[in-house]
């Protein structure tokens, strides 16, 4: 992929990267025999799996089965709870993000997220969207940057002339958008989303779904869904994941979105998708 | 037809008896009866205070209101004032929001935000609940026996029963519930604004400094007002920790820091002790006059609250 030089928080991402060449692209995210555990608990166990550069990878699965903790792994959030382990590696474009001298915060800055539930901060609009570029450093034009993110996220048209207010009272949509502008305001490479329409009415969600189609142009994206449908019409590839009998969560099979649906060759998959059991 | 109008009405009535039935729900207004008692009962217990404080206190205001407020200590009842009282008071609580407010805070921030959850951190909290359960008393004790003797060894010449030994022992009381008001106050900030801030690249301290504390300041500047409150109307640590009982000259500011000292809370005590009925009604006006002290301490917390409320 084409990386801008020099210190990436200086240039504003306006310009959309190249698009994926055909075939397949580079992979972004490489996950080898991971395994997580919360204290004694094996939430996961042996999953790997590649994320390719600008495409959409929905992880599908019943609930419990470590769809979230995976997503959690990606950008280390799982770091912030204690008594976490992890076993095997995830590479970032090669690095393996979880050797010694690499440096948490820096992850989250490229590898971005949003939340099941919107969570806005407790403050006005501009400063939701500015927070992450002005921890991060942000040097340049901070009400074009604000402006862009917002353009971006699809809300800039809602918001434009309310910017001072509470991000707290948009409408659970907005509030989604908001923090989707939030999380590419720092410009990052990779956008995780954990289940980001459970708490949406499906007009908000449709509106979400299109928003991941023109992000993918310029970031990548995995998202945890438990709406097939979603994952379905969103996704570019498909991550099944399951419970074992020990409830540690394995990757049952992973494929192109429509070979998932249409034409699994794992009978757990084809009774997931098909709605027989989750 | 007829009948089957007859019986939709037969029905439309009996729902109408059964909805607007008079089912009486006797718990549940005695419970309601006893709710509205005992807050009839506070407040009448409350009144009742105010009005036998107020009546005693009217007559000494009406008398000598500003030389009350100004005058020092003195033996005669009619000349007795509070002045070198609110000095103490306020200078006391001063020394406490300087020290109490921002080590407690700290402490909270620490134990809340930075250690881990291990046994000791949670021994320790215990324990900090604990300490706000001591009594005052014993506090005075620790005053008396810690920071007046440590004055009294670092300056020969003064006692040790200085306003610094008072103000000490108060911070040191109010120090554990400054902590525990301030620890539920970040406890109340949603997780999902911490991650939320991690989750954007931020660190450890730039969460907390721009996105926990900011959120929890309301419920902080609430603690740090009980706090005060707490602080300025105790009695018996000060008592211990040197506050003049009876009259002494001086309070002058050079040497607030060596001299004698004395509090509204420790006049009041003083005054009301005494068999004179002048002394009584002294004691009244005090009281008034370290009311409205907390009153407006209290004051000046919720503005910065709500200011705190709406800043963004």
């Amino acid at each position: 992929m084409t990386k801008a030089t020099g210190d990436p928080m200086t240039e504003i991402a306006l310009q959309p990267k190249d698009h994926a060449p055909a075939g397949r692209g580079e992979d972004v995210i490489r996950i080898t025999g991971l395994s997580f555990h919360y204290g004694p608990f094996r939430a996961i166990k042996g999953v790997s799996l590649a994320v390719e550069e600008h495409k959409i990878t929905a992880l599908i699965g019943p609930s419990g089965c470590g769809k979230s903790t995976l997503l959690r792994t990606i950008n280390r959030m799982n770091d912030l709870i204690p008594g976490t382990r992890v076993e095997g590696r995830v590479e970032y474009h090669g690095v393996d993000l979880y050797a010694r001298d690499v440096d948490a915060v820096e992850v989250r800055r490229r590898i971005g997220m949003v939340f099941q539930k919107p969570n806005p901060f407790p403050k006005s609009i501009y400063d939701n969207v500015a927070f992450g570029p002005r921890v991060n450093g942000f040097k340049g034009n901070m009400d074009e940057l604000v402006e862009a993110s917002l353009q971006r996220a699809a809300l800039w048209n809602d918001v434009k002339d309310k910017l001072k207010q509470s991000g707290l009272a948009l409408s659970g949509g907005q509030q989604q958008r908001l923090c989707i502008a939030r999380a590419i305001a720092t410009n990052p490479d990779v956008i995780l989303m954990d289940e980001p329409c459970s708490a949406l009415d499906p007009r908000s969600t449709l509106q979400i779904e299109e928003l991941m189609f023109e992000l993918k142009e310029q970031y990548t994206i995995v998202i945890v869904t438990h709406n097939m449908q979603q994952a379905a019409r969103a996704s570019d590839y498909t991550v099944f994941m399951n419970m074992a009998d020990d409830r540690a969560g394995y990757v049952v099979e992973e494929g192109q979105t429509l070979s998932i649906f249409t034409n699994p060759t794992n009978k757990l998959t084809e009774d997931y998708v098909s709605g027989r059991f989750g | 037809m007829s009948t089957l109008g007859s019986s939709a009405a037969t029905t439309s009535a009996a729902v109408r008896a059964s909805l607007t039935g008079s089912r009486r729900d006797v718990p549940g207004t005695a419970f309601q009866v006893v709710l509205l008692g005992s807050l009839l009962f506070s407040l009448a217990v409350l009144a009742v205070l105010l009005a036998d404080v107020l009546a005693k206190a009217v007559p000494v205001f009406a008398a000598r209101g500003l030389d009350f407020l100004s005058g020092p200590l003195s033996s005669n009842a009619a000349k007795a004032g509070v002045g070198q009282g609110i000095i103490g008071t306020l200078l006391l609580g001063a020394i406490v929001s300087l020290l109490a407010f921002p080590f407690g805070i700290a402490t909270a921030v620490y134990l809340e935000e930075y250690a881990t959850d291990t046994l000791v951190t949670r021994f320790i909290a215990v324990n900090i609940r604990n300490l706000a359960g001591v009594p005052s008393v014993v506090y005075g004790l620790l005053g008396l026996s810690v920071f007046v003797a440590l004055f009294n060894a670092v300056d020969g010449d003064a006692s040790g029963r200085s306003i610094l030994s008072g103000g000490l022992t108060l911070a040191v009381l109010v120090l554990p519930i400054v902590i525990i008001t301030s620890i539920e106050a970040l406890r109340a900030v949603p997780g999902a604004i911490r991650e939320a801030g991690y989750g954007v690249g931020a660190s450890r301290w730039e969460v907390t400094r721009s996105l926990v504390l900011p959120a929890a300041t309301p419920g902080i500047l609430t603690g740090t007002v009980l706090a005060l409150s707490r602080a300025l109307g105790e009695t018996a640590p000060l008592v211990l920790a040197g506050a003049v009982l009876g009259s002494f000259s001086g309070m002058q500011l050079g040497s607030l820091f060596t001299g004698s000292y004395t509090a509204l809370p420790v006049i009041v005590y003083d005054w009301s002790r005494k068999p004179q009925d002048a002394f009584r009604a002294d004691a009244a006006a005090g009281i008034v006059v370290l009311l409205v002290i907390t009153l407006i301490a209290n004051g000046i917390a919720i503005l910065l609250r709500n200011r705190f409320e709406r800043s963004w």
